[in-house]
């Protein structure tokens, strides 16, 4: 296991290391040219659609429960299938808490974001003892469990069962002039910019070094000193509260929470957009998030639109035109989009 | 959020000219449209499992798209081809909140029409009632898509489930006074509403009559031991609220207990194809359910001529499916409802008068519905379907038995 996740982090170090100049760079005045956006787009009288504004707070939305995916399994080595279970977690929190105690959207996030750390952290404890595989199967049991458990009839004062919890509409401050979507936009984005800059921060600590070590070398980590099973664990528990955080985004944007809206595939889903960006590289997870909400969702509209285009004679499944993608990418860029591009400017600059 | 916009063409010169030769109000010619209508197309969205655990259902979707494909080589509607624009939500309900919204902001449909599922259809139901868009015949039995007060935008179709469970009670106090009655529910929303609607039915006083009542939750590998705990109460008839796997498994169980109550099953699992055969026609012989559209592999209906139409369509439309599948009965069923409602909108199609006229259908006998069956809507009653009949399971089909029941229990 210890060689397979070591190739990751070896394509991925420069992509770590140029992203020191790259930050001021290209990274701040792309945050701003984002925030500003929805104030663009009602000045120039609508520029840009309800809709697209959806779609934008889900891609980052994604990025953030991907980020989380891959500080575990990019930066530490660990295998989650489960992710979706702490997205479901977050969300119920953020969502009971919003409907049950009334207590406004804003203060939920970091009430939801610690319990998925408590959780992800519990989970973490007597997972230490599994690696790899068994990890992997672990998580995957806890995927399947949860959405059974939001539907215990025992909870169901609190989580109503099958049915769901619908949730109001948020709405935007008045001076700020920006309808729903446009407010929800701006306040994920915001808490985007933040958690990626405290994952940056992370990666580049002392802690975040040791995160790594145990990943490239369990044994000589032990032997230099670091606590790994208390790194391993608290690793989990941040993860899970980064992925948790998006999980609660996700309830507020969407006013609705229920069992169904957490199937399995969302946990894959994470996981491969956690590969196809790039798993050990932060800018890899938003393009993981963006392929998530891109790729993946619209899979069956794409497959339709293309197959109509060229008028193809048999009718395609729904799922063709992300499996062909899927496949291309991790032929032609085996290190994730992220890594692909960093080495592609690596040997373009060593011409 | 979107304005709709409104505009009305008038017809040239010589078409207003005649109208007023013969008398007719100028008014009448009017065309008037919504986004999403045109004088040459009607836009309609769907959303369908066509991929995930659900995603036998999007048989459903893929019925009403060769309807509607069926309709246009036909003509169309008023001279207007319907562009009818599914997506996959893979009974997802945040991805049908967003395959809707796509639909109604971005592809600008007039209305949406038979989205599936009850948690799919409550993340998006008070979004369509706050966009003013139609949200139409949806593919769920649940009671609370008729409330015109609270949701003036949102309509059923098929009989809701309470409907249905009050009309088995009140056909057991008819029949059986001094019953005892054994339930096997799923224990969910759809479970509570078939039940809720037989306590309903019993009434009070009777309530008693239930002796024992076992759920089962739908992860659940097996049901067989609700089953010894229901004979074991001595019940003399049994009310299955089960979806088809389970509804198998119990009345397979009945059987091999030697335990022969009268057997209530649940409409939710009439299907010969996915129920009773798996489960042994022997076993299934007796069992009483509510019925309201035809089966169209019954001889009794061979002749009938919306079964010879149903067959022709999905002899040319259809060549791969098995036309046997209730679901394709359904969506051709449920197509044709939707038509109907667009052909009485006439020229003027625009959101409000879609629901106008779907909430203003009086005795439409919509194709392969049970002789009898017929739909009704008025501004306070959006439960368009609320009569049965019932049946007996006799041999390989269905014995249709007693008069058409309603129920207004809802």
């Amino acid at each position: 296991m210890a060689e397979q996740t070591a190739s990751p982090a070896v394509v991925a170090a420069p992509a770590a290391r140029s992203s020191f100049n790259f930050a001021p760079l290209v990274v701040w005045p792309l945050v701003a040219v984002a925030v500003a956006l929805p104030f663009i787009s009602n000045a120039g009288g609508g520029l840009i659609s309800n809709f697209s504004f959806l779609q934008l707070s889900l891609v980052i939305v994604y990025s953030i429960a991907v980020l989380g995916l891959n500080l575990l399994t990019g930066f530490n080595g660990q295998i989650s299938l489960g992710h979706g279970a702490f997205f479901a977690v977050g969300a119920y929190v953020a969502a009971i808490l919003i409907k049950h105690f009334d207590i406004p959207y804003w203060s939920v996030l970091p009430v939801a974001a610690l319990a998925c750390f408590v959780v992800g952290y519990l989970f973490g404890l007597p997972a230490l003892r599994l690696e790899g595989h068994y990890l992997a199967l672990a998580t995957f049991a806890l995927a399947i469990a949860v959405p059974q458990f939001l539907k215990y009839r025992h909870f169901e004062a609190w989580t109503f069962g099958v049915q769901g919890i619908t949730l109001r509409r948020v709405r935007g401050p008045e001076w700020t002039g920006l309808n729903t979507d446009q407010w929800l936009y701006l306040v994920v984005l915001l808490i985007a910019v933040l958690m990626f800059w405290l994952a940056r921060n992370l990666i580049n600590s002392r802690a975040g070094r040791a995160m790594m070590a145990i990943r490239d070398h369990h044994m000589a980590a032990d032997t230099m000193g670091i606590d790994t099973a208390r790194t391993k664990a608290i690793t989990f528990g941040i993860s899970a509260l980064y992925t948790g955080l998006a999980g609660a985004l996700h309830a507020i944007i969407f006013k609705f929470v229920s069992p169904d809206s957490f199937p399995f595939p969302l946990s894959i889903s994470f996981l491969v957009g956690g590969v196809v960006g790039g798993i050990a590289s932060l800018p890899g997870a938003v393009i993981g998030g963006a392929f998530v909400q891109v790729i993946e969702k619209y899979a069956d509209a794409l497959t339709k639109t293309i197959s109509q285009m060229v008028h193809l004679p048999i009718e395609l499944q729904p799922w063709t035109i992300y499996g062909i993608v899927l496949i291309i990418l991790i032929y032609v860029m085996p290190s994730g989009i992220a890594g692909g591009i960093a080495s592609l400017w690596a040997r373009l600059r060593g011409r | 959020m979107t304005k709709t916009t409104r505009r009305s063409v008038i017809i040239g010169g010589s078409t207003l000219a005649a109208g007023q030769v013969i008398g007719m109000p100028a008014i009448a010619q009017a065309k008037k449209y919504d986004v999403g209508a045109t004088d040459t197309e009607i836009k309609i969205g769907n959303t369908n499992p066509y991929s995930g655990n659900a995603s036998s259902y999007g048989n459903i979707g893929r019925t009403l798209d060769a309807v509607f494909k069926m309709v246009n080589d036909q003509g169309g509607i008023g001279g207007r081809k319907i562009n009818f624009v599914t997506y996959d939500d893979g009974y997802s309900p945040p991805k049908t909140v967003e395959m809707v919204r796509k639909l109604v902001e971005v592809d600008k449909v007039l209305l949406l029409f038979q989205t599936l599922g009850t948690p799919p259809n409550t993340a998006i139901h008070k979004y369509m009632n706050d966009e003013k868009v139609p949200h139409l015949f949806v593919a769920t039995g649940a009671s609370k898509w008729g409330q015109p007060k609270k949701f003036p935008w949102t309509m059923g179709w098929q009989p809701d489930y309470a409907t249905e469970g009050a009309i088995y009670a009140k056909h057991i106090l008819a029949t059986k006074p001094g019953a005892k009655i054994a339930v096997l529910m799923q224990n969910d929303d759809y479970g509570r509403d078939y039940y809720n609607g037989f306590l309903a039915g019993l009434t009070k006083a009777n309530e008693k009559m239930i002796v024992s009542r076992a759920t089962y939750e739908v992860t659940d590998p097996t049901v067989d031991s609700q089953m010894i705990q229901l004979k074991n109460s001595g019940a003399d008839v049994f009310f299955n609220i089960t979806i088809p796997k389970f509804a198998t498994q119990a009345i397979k169980k009945a059987h091999e207990l030697g335990w022969k109550p009268v057997h209530y099953l649940n409409n939710v699992s009439s299907s010969f194809s996915t129920t009773m055969r798996p489960a042994g026609i022997e076993a299934c012989q007796g069992i009483i359910l509510a019925l309201y559209r035809k089966d169209v592999a019954d001889a009794q209906f061979a002749d009938a001529a919306d079964v010879k139409a149903f067959r022709a369509f999905m002899a040319k439309y259809m060549t791969a499916s098995d036309y046997k599948d209730d679901l394709h009965n359904y969506g051709y069923s449920v197509a044709h409802t939707l038509i109907e409602v667009l052909k009485k909108c006439g020229n003027e199609l625009t959101r409000e008068n879609v629901m106008r006229q779907a909430a203003n259908l009086k005795g439409f006998e919509a194709p392969l519905l049970l002789p009898g069956i017929k739909i009704n809507t008025s501004p306070t009653d959006f439960y368009p379907i609320q009569a049965v009949r019932l049946a007996r399971v006799k041999g390989e089909g269905f014995e249709l038995f007693g008069d058409v029941l309603a129920s207004e229990s809802t």
